[in-house]
């Protein structure tokens, strides 16, 4: 760049209509020679260049075909999915979400427990994952010496790849007989007072479903947070240390909040899995439609009323039924992927530096 | 001249790399005293050694002694967060903490001292940031993000947010390199005011800017201090044969 700027004088005119101002909108410049390209910035403006034009042109169209091909795939999958759920909607209305019977004798179809556990059990699970993952991507990144951290680090990430159906098992013949004969015993015993904690000790359960979550979620946000923690620039934590600050005082004032879209970003992508996730809920939460603030008492959620039904369903209606439980689902998700933007862009609005 | 800081036989090594060899140096108190080299001469480096941000790095290792107020800061039982609230750091490109405001950045380092109302705080930084001579520029935007600034102004919050803190010595680690003319010229203003109530401790690439700023100037080269001196002197009549290689740009 510099060297570009002392043998030619800003504004004049190079070849093809680039001056040296132009250059400078360039974020690299190949030797200026005739029949080379000047590479240009992301700026998107675009100039003729015989040959190479038509290869962009072809390039051009094909990643545009492909970015079309996810859009319409989408479409048509939101479009079957209403289609099929006609029948329910047009039967139920809006009974459909606040009704709580589920009789596919009688064709009574209505989704509210499985709404109410599929949003309990996630925001619960993301509760308690969010500081556990923070701890941890802290204590990886800044606390622990470097060998320990990766190490800690590449076992959290082993977690992510555990399929969820041995989280599953796992949750079924472990966890659930040691929730029902130590964890619920001990809750009803000692906070049995609150209504949260209140019923018989059944092992699978909301809260067995709970904590299979919060282990398959955690690795996920502890990764993503440790990502972009490490991308904070030292210049941020310097600013801070320079300042007087302790290792934790660090954190509070340069490192988190510098962060911090990016931690809400991970967030939001557990609880999407979380929402989302099917096999191990499934195999712990107990299955039985029912709304009950106890977290000891069995529930059912959206997906896992799919996934136990809709090989056996016994009539047109309970099929659209499902679907339409599946479509309610694909909107929540929606709702939450579009909340998360919103809440990533007022707390990045107005300031250029940091990342998303 | 009082001495302010003195450095005694300093040695930083990171890992295998003996960065800084034997340097000792006084640093007069309530001046300006530039470090200038080439790049790689251990000139930031010695910089880094006066507020312990070395502690930082695990393959750094310093030796020898330096004394701030005749005190060790490397004596065993010091407090390097303590050592870093009375000498204050300038960076070389401006970093402001961009999650916050114009108003919360010049006090994110006074607020990590404890207790602080509504109207100290409001005084802080007013203060301050007349003291940068930003305070006219800003004053109706305190609650907008610090990184709506130009970089010019960036550097001079930066300052700011260092002087609120009350140190005693001031390092800045080549606090104009990202800078326009204009820009750099305010700081070099600026330099020039805080001495009066800090010590200043410049490192610069750019030999003018320590001509310009400083009252002393130390010439390092390959990790060794070749020779300090009177920024006249240094600039007049070196006594070394590289010094003055170096000052009239035969090499570096």
């Amino acid at each position: 760049m510099d060297g570009a700027r002392a043998f030619f004088p800003p504004g004049q005119l190079l070849r093809k209509g680039y001056t040296v101002n132009d250059l400078e909108t360039c974020e690299r410049v190949e030797t200026l020679t005739e029949g080379t390209v000047v590479k240009e910035s992301s700026s998107g403006r675009t100039r003729n260049n015989g040959a190479h034009s038509q290869g962009d042109f072809i390039f051009r169209g094909v990643t545009f075909l492909l970015a079309a091909s996810i859009i319409l795939i989408l479409i048509l999958m939101g479009w079957e999915m209403v289609r099929e759920s006609l029948p329910a909607i047009r039967k139920f209305g809006w009974r459909f979400i606040s009704g709580r019977e589920w009789d596919a004798v009688q064709g009574e179809f209505a989704a509210l427990p499985y709404i109410y556990g599929s949003v309990v059990s996630s925001i619960l699970a993301i509760l308690l994952a969010t500081p556990l993952s923070i701890g941890t991507a802290l204590f990886v990144t800044e606390i622990a010496p470097s060998r320990l951290g990766n190490m800690v680090a590449a076992l959290v990430e082993l977690l992510a790849a555990i399929p969820s159906v041995i989280y599953g098992l796992w949750g079924v013949l472990v966890m659930a007989p040691w929730l029902q004969q130590t964890v619920q015993p001990f809750l009803i015993n000692k906070f049995g007072f609150l209504p949260f904690f209140q019923g018989a000790p059944y092992g699978v359960s909301m809260l067995a479903a709970v904590f299979i979550l919060v282990i398959m979620i955690v690795p996920i946000i502890t990764s993503i947070t440790k990502e972009v923690l490490l991308a904070v620039p030292g210049s941020q934590k310097e600013a801070a240390y320079a300042l007087g600050a302790t290792r934790w005082e660090m954190m509070r004032v340069a490192l988190l909040p510098y962060a911090r879209s990016g931690i809400l970003g991970a967030v939001i992508l557990g609880l999407g899995r979380a929402i989302g996730e099917t096999m191990a809920v499934t195999m712990v939460i107990g299955n039985t439609p029912q709304i009950s603030l106890s977290l000891l008492s069995p529930a059912y959620t959206m997906p896992s009323v799919i996934a136990n039904e809709f090989a056996e369903t016994t009539s047109k209606l309970h099929s659209s039924a499902l679907m339409e439980i599946g479509l309610i689902l694909l909107v929540i998700t929606l709702l939450i992927n579009v909340m998360a933007r919103l809440l990533i862009w007022s707390v990045t609005r107005g300031r250029t530096g940091g990342h998303a | 001249m009082q001495t302010k800081v003195q450095l005694d036989n300093l040695n930083v090594h990171f890992g295998k790399t003996h960065a800084v060899k034997g340097v000792s140096l006084e640093f007069p108190a309530n001046s300006v005293t530039a470090i200038i080299g080439p790049s790689g001469c251990g000139k930031s480096t010695v910089l880094r050694s006066l507020n312990r941000m070395h502690d930082l790095v695990p393959a750094a290792r310093v030796t020898g002694r330096i004394l701030l107020d005749n005190d060790d800061i490397y004596e065993r039982g010091v407090d390097p967060v303590g050592i870093r609230r009375r000498i204050g750091m300038v960076f070389q490109k401006p970093n402001p903490f961009p999650a916050m405001s114009i108003h919360d950045n010049v006090l994110a380092g006074y607020k990590l001292l404890g207790r602080l109302n509504r109207t100290t705080a409001d005084e802080i930084v007013e203060s301050s940031l007349k003291r940068v001579a930003l305070w006219d520029e800003v004053k109706d935007r305190l609650k907008t993000n610090a990184m709506e600034l130009s970089g010019g102004q960036q550097q001079r919050l930066c300052i700011a947010r260092t002087i609120a803190v009350q140190p005693e010595v001031i390092l800045m680690d080549e606090p104009c390199s990202a800078l326009d003319p204009i820009a750099t010229l305010k700081i070099e203003e600026l330099i020039d005011e805080l001495k009066e109530q800090y010590t200043v401790i410049i490192v610069t690439h750019n030999m003018q800017q320590a001509a310009r700023v400083s009252d002393y100037t130390a010439f390092f080269y390959m990790g060794e201090m070749v020779e300090c001196g009177t920024t006249k002197m240094i600039f007049t009549t070196p006594e070394q044969r590289q010094t003055e290689d170096y000052i009239t740009g035969r090499f570096g």
